[in-house]
C-alpha cells in the first residue's frame, strides 16, 4: 500500500466544481498552504474547481491560502466559526457585497458536526446555541431537564490537511497545537489529501504515536520545510 | 462616575475564586488578564479552545513557533504536563462539563443569566467562535466586565438586547464596581466597592439589585 503523491498539482487533480473541500487549520496553525496554492494555480490554469463550499474554522487571513482562494472567486460558500482575522478584507467585502454566503457555526459544534461526518452519526444534540439566532429553525427538545438543539452531520467531498510525518499507509502524525481539525477532517471527507512535512516508510511512526490511523487518508504529498500562513501575513505575501 | 477598578483589578478578583487545581478557560482579551493573578500555591491548569491543556506565557519575541498558539491566535508557551488533542476532545472537555470554570467578556449580562457577548446587532460579519460552547460546558461560567458601557449604558439589564450567546448561564459576574452572583433569576449582590453606597450601585444597574445577609467589601490591590 502507497498513497504517495507525486506532485501538489497532482495531489490537488481532481477536485470538482461545487466540490465541498474542508481545509485544516485553526488560524495558520495546522494549514496547509502549498496545497491551497495548488488548488488556486489549477484555477488559475483552468478556471476550475469553481463553486466551492469551504469548511475552515475560519474565512482565510490577508490575501494568501484560503482568503486568495475567496479573492480569486473560486468559493460561493464558507462554514466557519470565526470568519474575522488580523486582516479579514477578502471575506468581509465578498459577504457585504453578498458575492459569497456564510453558515455561521459555533466551533464545537462545528468540530462536532465534522466528527459525526466522519463516525457516521447523522444528528446529534446539544445546548450550545439553544435560544440564540444560530438555532433558528433547528429542531430543539428538552434532555434531562436542559433544552438542546439538533445538528446535522457535516461531510465532505475533499479534505485537504496539514500533518507533519506521514508513513505511505497514510498514517499522520501532527505538529504541536497544528492538529486541531486535522484528525476530524480525516474523516469526514470522502477523499482525504494531506501533505506532510516528511513521508516515512510503514513501520517507522511509533504506532503509539500515530494520531490519524491511514484508514482515514487517501493520498500524501511530501512538503518539507512547509509556509507558516502566519509567518507569511507578517511578511506580507500576497499570492492573487 | 465614582472610583472604579481597572481591567486588571477586576482580572485579580476573578482569579481569586479559581480553586487550586482547576481546569480553566479564559475567554479571548480582557478575561485573558486573569492568568497574571493566579493565587499563589494554586495550581491551576488553563485550557484553550484550538486543542491545549497547561500552556504559559507568550514566548519572548522572535522565538514564536506559529504552530502553538492559543484560541486568540497569540504564540504561547508549555509548561510541564501539557498536552495536545483535536477539537472535538477539545470542545468535549468544555461541553462535556470537564472544565472547571471559564471567565468571558460581556457586552450585557441579564438577571435571569442570559449573556451577550459575541455581535451587537446585525450588521457586518458575524463571528461567534467558541463562546456559545463554553456558556453550556464549563461547570462554572463567570463574566469579567466593566459595570457599565464607556458612554454610561447599563451592560447589567432585565433582559439582553443584543443576540444572545447562551441562554440562563452565568452564575457570577465580576465588575468595576461589585461582585455580583445570579440565583433563581436575580442579581444577588455580593459585594461591592466600600466606596460606593447600595443606592448608588442600583443607579448604575439595569435590574434590580437584591441581597442576602452581609454584603461584602470589594478590596482589591493595586495590581
Amino acid at each position: 500500500m502507497d498513497k504517495r503523491t507525486n506532485s501538489l498539482k497532482d495531489a490537488v487533480a481532481n477536485i470538482p466544481d461545487e466540490a465541498v473541500v474542508m481545509i485544516s487549520g485553526f488560524g495558520g496553525s495546522g494549514n496547509p498552504i502549498e496545497l491551497v496554492h495548488a488548488l488556486i494555480d489549477r484555477f488559475r490554469e483552468t478556471g476550475s474547481p469553481s463553486g466551492l463550499t469551504v469548511v475552515n474554522n475560519n474565512a482565510g487571513n490577508g490575501r494568501i491560502g484560503i482568503a486568495a482562494m475567496i479573492d480569486i472567486g473560486m468559493v460561493k460558500k464558507m462554514i466557519c466559526s470565526f470568519p474575522k482575522s488580523s486582516d479579514p478584507r477578502a471575506f468581509t467585502d465578498k459577504y457585504l457585497a453578498g458575492e459569497i454566503e456564510l453558515e455561521l457555526v459555533p466551533q464545537g459544534t462545528l468540530a462536532e458536526r465534522i466528527r459525526a461526518g466522519g463516525a457516521g452519526i447523522p444528528a446529534f444534540y446539544t445546548p450550545t446555541s439553544f435560544g440564540t439566532e444560530l438555532a433558528e429553525g433547528k429542531p430543539a427538545e428538552e434532555f434531562d431537564g436542559r433544552m438542546c438543539v439538533r445538528e446535522r452531520w457535516l461531510k465532505a467531498d475533499f479534505a485537504l490537511i496539514k500533518a507533519d510525518v506521514a508513513d505511505h499507509h497514510g498514517n499522520l502524525t501532527y505538529r504541536y497545537a497544528s492538529r486541531n481539525f486535522g484528525p476530524l477532517m480525516c474523516m469526514g471527507a470522502d477523499q482525504t489529501i494531506v501533505q506532510a512535512s516528511r513521508i516515512v516508510a510503514p513501520g517507522e511512526i511509533d504506532p503509539q504515536i500515530i494520531v490519524t490511523p491511514g484508514i482515514f487518508v487517501d493520498s500524501i504529498v511530501e512538503v518539507a520545510d512547509p509556509q507558516q500562513e502566519e509567518t507569511l501575513i507578517r511578511a506580507g505575501e500576497v499570492y492573487v | 462616575m465614582t472610583d472604579k477598578l481597572t481591567n486588571a483589578q477586576i482580572a485579580w478578583r476573578a482569579a481569586q475564586d479559581i480553586e487550586d487545581g482547576a481546569y480553566v478557560n479564559l475567554g479571548i482579551g480582557f478575561p485573558e488578564l486573569v492568568a497574571k493573578f493566579q493565587a499563589p500555591g494554586r495550581h491551576v491548569v488553563y485550557h484553550t479552545e484550538n486543542g491545549v491543556l497547561g500552556f504559559g506565557d507568550a514566548p519572548p519575541e522572535g522565538q514564536e513557533d506559529w504552530d502553538l498558539i492559543n484560541a486568540g491566535k497569540k504564540a504561547i508557551t508549555l509548561k510541564p504536563g501539557a498536552s495536545f488533542f483535536h477539537h472535538a476532545d477539545s470542545f468535549a472537555m468544555i461541553r462535556g462539563g470537564h472544565l472547571d470554570v471559564a471567565i468571558l467578556g460581556a457586552l450585557q449580562v441579564a438577571e435571569n443569566g442570559d449573556l451577550a457577548n459575541w455581535r451587537v446587532g446585525s450588521k457586518g460579519v458575524p463571528a461567534v467562535g467558541g463562546a456559545m460552547d463554553l456558556v453550556h460546558g464549563a461547570k462554572r461560567v463567570a463574566v469579567v466586565t466593566e459595570h457599565v458601557t464607556k458612554d454610561g449604558k447599563f451592560k447589567l439589564v432585565d433582559r439582553c438586547t443584543f443576540p444572545l450567546t447562551g441562554v440562563n448561564c452565568i452564575t457570577r459576574v465580576y465588575t468595576s464596581l461589585a461582585v455580583i452572583d445570579i440565583e433563581d433569576g436575580r442579581f444577588l449582590l455580593r459585594e461591592k466597592l466600600p466606596s460606593l453606597s447600595f443606592d448608588e450601585l442600583q443607579s448604575f444597574t439595569g435590574a434590580t439589585l437584591h441581597t442576602s445577609g452581609r454584603i461584602g467589601d470589594l478590596v482589591v490591590p493595586e495590581v
